[in-house]
């Protein structure tokens, strides 16, 4: 039977929304007091979730040990107490956490065991974004 | 249509084991869940019904009733109890999250007059949940 499998990580992390198609004063007036030069950090919390048939054997869509270990070495390790706008992945882009969660779909599509359903990143706890690839539903609506 | 979720909670104990597999395998596998004295959760169920609302009550089904179901069908037959050793289905199936929800879901379809079953979700811990759909 087909279940779906989801595991919360946390991490904090600096950034500094700024792009530099725009000049500082545009810059200023779109992203705020997110474009502060010196950056700022929150504590994001990713929600992944995973889809699969229960092994009858393990009772398990996939081993919790081994997605743990992968999002350690490919999330965790990568991202947490870092600032975002130094990682390659932002080099060109703004870090944003519509991004960030496209990242992290990207991110866990390599996990091998099951098959990714969504993202969701909690930015604070006021602001949440959900990916789903290209055809992404509502939350919750899966 | 409206979906509408009722929460409970209940308390257990279980462990994992497979019983074709060797000890080694057993840890190997399932790690310190594998630990045949058992641990345990309080584990926090989601269920999520669809349905249209009633115009006289204006209800999609009565809560009180859904409540009443969620008590009889699971909470009062999982709740401190040890899943592997006292629990039906577990007697031959491992108690993870995802049979857990697929146990929950099968105690429950066609058990809820007026509502349609759309979802069975269960918190192990606040940061993992298994969601069931009813899909084979």
């Amino acid at each position: 039977m087909k279940a779906h499998l989801s595991r919360r990580y946390h991490f904090s992390a600096s950034h500094r929304l700024h792009t530099e198609a725009y000049d500082p004063a545009r810059n200023v007036a779109v992203f705020g007091k997110c474009n502060n030069p010196h950056g700022h950090g929150h504590n994001y919390t990713v929600q992944v979730t995973l889809s699969g048939q229960v092994d009858p054997a393990t009772g398990m869509v996939c081993n919790l040990a081994e997605l743990d270990a992968f999002a350690r070495t490919n999330l965790l390790d990568r991202f947490d107490h870092a600032n975002l706008n130094t990682l390659d992945c932002f080099a060109n882009k703004v870090s944003t956490t519509e991004n960030l969660s496209i990242e992290i779909y990207r991110i866990f599509q390599n996990f091998p065991a099951a098959h990714l359903e969504r993202v969701h990143v909690e930015e604070t706890s006021n602001n949440s974004f959900d990916y789903a690839g290209e055809t992404t539903t509502a939350p919750g609506l899966i | 249509m409206i979906f509408l979720t009722r929460k409970a909670e209940f308390s257990s104990a279980h462990y994992y084991w497979n019983d074709s597999w060797s000890p080694e395998e057993n840890l190997r596998v399932f790690g310190r869940c594998a630990n045949r004295n058992g641990h345990g959760h309080n584990y926090s169920l989601e269920v999520t019904v669809s349905g249209n609302v009633d115009p006289t009550s204006g209800f999609v089904v009565d809560l009180k009733e859904l409540k009443d179901i969620l008590e009889r069908e699971v909470v009062s037959v999982y709740d401190h109890r040890h899943l592997n050793l006292e629990v039906p289905e577990f007697k031959a199936t491992v108690p993870t999250t995802e049979n857990i929800a697929i146990a929950i879901w099968q105690r429950l379809d066609n058990k809820i007059p007026h509502a349609k079953l759309h979802r069975v979700r269960v918190y192990e811990m606040p940061d993992l949940f298994a969601d069931y759909y009813g899909e084979r």
